[in-house]
């Protein structure tokens, strides 16, 4: 073919609409006479209802109701639904507005709705509720300890749920083990910061009886399942729209007590209701991310060969169980502590906890990053134990090169990849060499540089339905695809995958443009909006580019197969002789004989030369479900130097080379590592959310959380090398996560290999100056 | 009270509620909604806004201050069909991915570029401490600033 748009990089076609102010967000939709809903959120983080008082707050001009968890409950809502459930799962119910007891600081207790925004946060401050505090926990840990208060009745000390999975004979391995090393690691807490506030617009129409609702939402589709469940509304009279959406990182993918109560609000009232978080309420209400508790054994051998980890994890998954919540601290973490290496041994056991937070879910790589922190750290542990060099270590361990199917010691099989190879590329683009040089000699001076690695895989593009299904996932994760030939050859492309920063308006026109040779401009990518696409799993996990590509990879093949049966007609020849290359249908071996895409289009909507039986229309919808998932791999460096005098770390250079099987825009891909690794870095760096004893968040702004700035960063040397997926048609693995999944660990390596000549071992994260100072001072 | 506020070029004359802020007045009185609010806390820099040549957060100043005040938001800013130096920059280096940051990102830099027209990366990472990205890590963004300083140059 002479046209190849896939591997190319073109520019972003939905830029021009948010670099001219013109992008759609939930938030600029406002309809005719739409109503302002406001929350009332309990300031204790654990506490009895005795009574709430409404009538002022209904009484203040321009308010229109109040509604508090009773007026929900006995209106027909129901609590919100797990999206995920394990065997012997105990589930806290989550009522939408809190009915008896209020479980976290930030627990909505009313709502208002008012003719204004402004009215309804004044009418907030009118509603008294009386509290009975309750003892508050908000370890991950210690809230199954004895004696910790109990959250829900429904879970007997605080356990949610309790994950094993093992690999091997990892107590064995541990006794045959030269050496064991054992560690305490905390992955804190993070918020996800989206710069875009979540909000929702419900607009529910009293003479048809639809609801429609604007949502800032990853994965409509999902969400009109979910509230349907929630509201009893059905889902043919229910269309959710996620337009533009200001990121997500995860955190946009669950139904939320918000959307919800707009909706009912809205039904009840009979006008549009909208809501839009503050920041402030975000850090409060939207999920967070991470939050374990992990211990860890490795065991090696003299010469630095790995052969067991056993882990336990306390994963803190807040008040209530999100979502998704129990997929990520168990699937996407305990069977992928195997990691690029060929260890053979491994064992996994977490308890999923309640404790009076905010709940915890997804957030960029969800589980991954949590995985490789657990196995980079042990690897570069083990090399402090033998006094060998963490590359060594990681060269005798990696997995050899495979192009396809790796089994694993526990449940994954991987996909293909060639880690030495990344591994051997990143330490040439460092130099790794010259620079344990340059750190050597650095010493001598009194400075401290380090380099970290971090070699990982992680697991995308979810997944084979059935095993979702035999995992706990209550919704199949298959996506769709329906491609679209209008009669003049234009195409439109409708996606359950929804862009919120990926730029799939730009790659998946790529897709279809490429298998069709038209120009991509030609096609259109409709997105977000069950009204419209057929259906949709929705965008988290890296899985666009492997689920929702590949559907439209094979939609599109499906309309060059049906293009065909016009063709025959307009060319007079037989269907099997019929090729199309190019945007051409022409007849084997006479490429004289030819008509275009553009005329077949055409032909298939007027039937000029067409008999009845060959049905007219040119469209075709594929549902995808891929045979397995697929893993990225890579290996990333990170260069520090850590102030001898005040700890505090710089990034001095940052080297990323990964392998996301095919590239269908490298410029984008590049920009999805970028932003990934600046998450990742900041985890190891800067960020972390903390409370109170008293269950109060103490880093509730952005003023006390510390998202990372331009002038924290460097910039980064991107590499890449590329193993084709066997999974999917396009060889694509998916490329949202891996920046994120590699480089905390890469970072937090880095300062430790910083202070190896002081005797620092570990330092928990965030890798404040305090805390490294103190670590230097010992 | 009432206000006047000339906004990227056209006089505007409204009744608002002294407590309403200059983001809420371009967003919600007059429906310009390019201007986005990412926090209440002065932090995020996405509601920045030229105010009489000079970069603010909209979110930041009441629109009773503004009173009197040329304001350009990012609805403004491409003249004639034509994309500023720096809105083109964004476009061509990938400066960009949700999209929510940029408006704000973009005005920043035109107020950058208007102190120093030819800046280091370092000069540029540090203009840019008001303004929060959370996608691009802020590689491209850099790189998008330097592509339009060379091109006004």
């Amino acid at each position: 073919m002479a046209t190849r748009v896939i591997g190319s990089t073109i520019k972003r076609r939905e830029d021009p609409r948010f670099i001219t102010g013109a992008g759609k967000y939930t938030d600029n939709f406002t309809l005719p006479g739409t109503a302002y809903l406001a929350i009332l959120r309990s300031p204790h983080a654990h506490a009895r209802i005795k009574g709430i008082d409404t009538s002022k707050a209904k009484a203040h001009p321009g308010v229109l109701a109040v509604f508090t968890g009773k007026d929900l409950k006995e209106g027909g809502v129901n609590p919100l639904p797990l999206g995920w459930v394990l065997p012997d799962i105990k589930i806290g119910p989550h009522h939408p507005l809190a009915v008896d007891v209020v479980h976290y600081a930030g627990d909505g207790v009313a709502a208002v709705v008012a003719t204004d925004r402004f009215t309804a946060r004044d009418a907030l401050d009118l509603i008294k509720v009386e509290y009975e505090p309750l003892p508050v926990v908000v370890d991950a840990e210690k809230t199954t300890q004895a004696g910790a208060p109990q959250l829900h009745p429904e879970a007997p000390d605080n356990i949610a749920y309790y994950f094993k999975i093992a690999g091997g004979d990892v107590d064995q391995a541990l006794k045959e083990a030269d050496g064991v090393v054992k560690q305490r690691l905390i992955n804190q807490r993070l918020i996800p910061n989206a710069i875009e506030p979540r909000a929702a617009l419900a607009h529910y129409e009293r003479g048809t009886g639809d609801l429609t609702l604007w949502n800032t939402n990853q994965n409509p589709h999902i969400i009109r399942l979910l509230l349907a469940l929630v509201l009893g509304q059905p889902e043919h009279k229910l269309r959710v729209i996620s337009p533009d959406v200001g990121g997500g990182f995860g955190s946009k993918i669950y139904l939320y007590a918000d959307e919800v109560i707009a909706c009912f609000a809205s039904k009840q009232l009979g006008v549009p209701v909208k809501w839009t978080e503050d920041r402030t309420e975000n850090y409060k209400a939207t999920i967070h991310g991470r939050d374990h508790i992990t211990d860890i054994e490795v065991g090696y051998k003299k010469d630095g060969m790995i052969i067991a980890l056993k882990v336990k994890t306390w994963a803190n998954q807040g008040a209530y169980l999100s979502t998704l919540a129990p997929l990520i601290p168990t699937f996407l973490y305990g069977p992928m502590l195997q990691g690029p290496y060929q260890l053979p041994n491994v064992s996994c056991e977490v308890w999923g906890t309640y404790t009076n937070t905010t709940p915890v879910d997804a957030y960029r790589g969800a589980g991954r990053p949590e995985a490789t922190y657990v196995v980079e750290r042990a690897v570069d542990l083990v090399a402090y134990e033998l006094k060998m060099d963490p590359a060594d270590v990681r060269r005798k361990n990696l997995i050899p090169p495979f192009k396809e199917n790796f089994k694993t010691c526990m449940a994954y099989t991987y996909d293909s990849g060639d880690y030495p190879g990344a591994f051997e590329k990143a330490l040439q683009m460092v130099g790794y060499a010259d620079l344990r040089r340059e750190q050597e000699a650095k010493r001598k001076e009194g400075k401290y540089i380090g380099i970290g690695l971090s070699s990982y895989v992680e697991i995308t593009g979810a997944a084979p339905a059935q095993v979702a299904a035999s995992l706990g996932a209550g919704v199949a994760l298959i996506e769709s695809a329906l491609v679209r030939v209008h009669p003049l050859g234009k195409v439109q492309v409708f996606t359950g995958s929804h862009s919120h920063g990926q730029g799939h308006e730009t790659t998946f026109a790529q897709i279809v443009a490429d298998q069709l040779g038209i120009p991509v401009d030609d096609v259109e990518i409709v997105h977000g909006d069950t009204g419209t696409v057929p259906w949709g799993a929705g965008t988290y996990g890296s899985r666009s580019g492997p689920v929702g590509g590949a559907a439209l990879h094979v939609a599109t093949q499906r309309v060059i197969e049906k293009g065909k049966k016009f063709a025959v007609h307009m060319l007079e020849a037989a269907e099997a002789d019929i090729v199309f290359e190019d945007s051409n249908f022409f007849v084997k071996g006479t490429p004289a004989k030819v008509v275009k895409f553009a005329d077949v289009a055409l032909e298939a909507y007027t039937a000029k030369k067409a008999p009845a039986e060959v049905e007219s229309g040119l469209e075709a919808t594929a549902f995808f479900n891929p045979g397995n998932f697929t893993f990225p791999c890579g290996t990333h460096i990170a260069v520090v130097e850590v102030d001898a005098d005040t700890g505090q770390v710089q990034l001095k250079r940052y080297v990323a080379v990964d392998d996301v099987g095919k590239v269908i825009n490298p410029m984008i891909v590049d920009g999805q590592v970028h932003g990934g690794i600046a998450q990742g870095v900041a985890q190891a760096l800067w960020e972390g959310a903390v409370y109170d004893e008293n269950g109060q968040l103490l880093t509730g702004s952005m003023m006390d959380y510390a998202v990372p700035k331009a002038d924290f960063l460097p910039s980064y040397e991107v590499g890449r090398i590329e193993t084709p997926s066997p999974v999917n048609p396009l060889g694509v693995k998916g490329a949202g996560e891996t920046g994120t999944v590699a480089s905390t660990a890469a970072v937090a390596n880095a300062v430790m290999d910083a202070l190896k000549p002081l005797g620092v071992r570990h330092i928990d994260m965030p890798l404040t100056p305090e805390k490294v100072w103190r670590a230097m001072q010992k | 009270m009432k206000v006047t506020i000339t906004v990227n070029g056209v006089k505007q004359t409204r009744e608002a509620e002294p407590r309403l802020l200059l983001v809420h007045f371009l967003r919600d009185t007059l429906g310009l909604t390019g201007t986005n609010v990412g926090c209440d806390t002065s932090q995020c820099g996405a509601c920045t806004v030229l105010m009489d040549g000079m970069a603010v957060k909209s979110c930041t100043v009441l629109a009773a201050q503004a009173d009197g005040s040329e304001v350009m938001t990012i609805e403004g800013l491409a003249q004639n069909g034509q994309l500023h130096p720096v809105q083109q920059g964004f476009w061509e280096k990938h400066g960009l991915q949700c999209g929510f940051c940029t408006p704000g990102m973009i005005l920043t830099a035109v107020d950058l570029l208007q102190h120093n027209p030819n800046p280091t990366e370092a000069e540029i990472r540090h203009g840019l401490e008001g303004n929060m990205c959370r996608c691009t890590g802020y590689h491209n963004i850099v790189k998008a600033i330097l592509a339009a300083a060379a091109q006004m140059s």
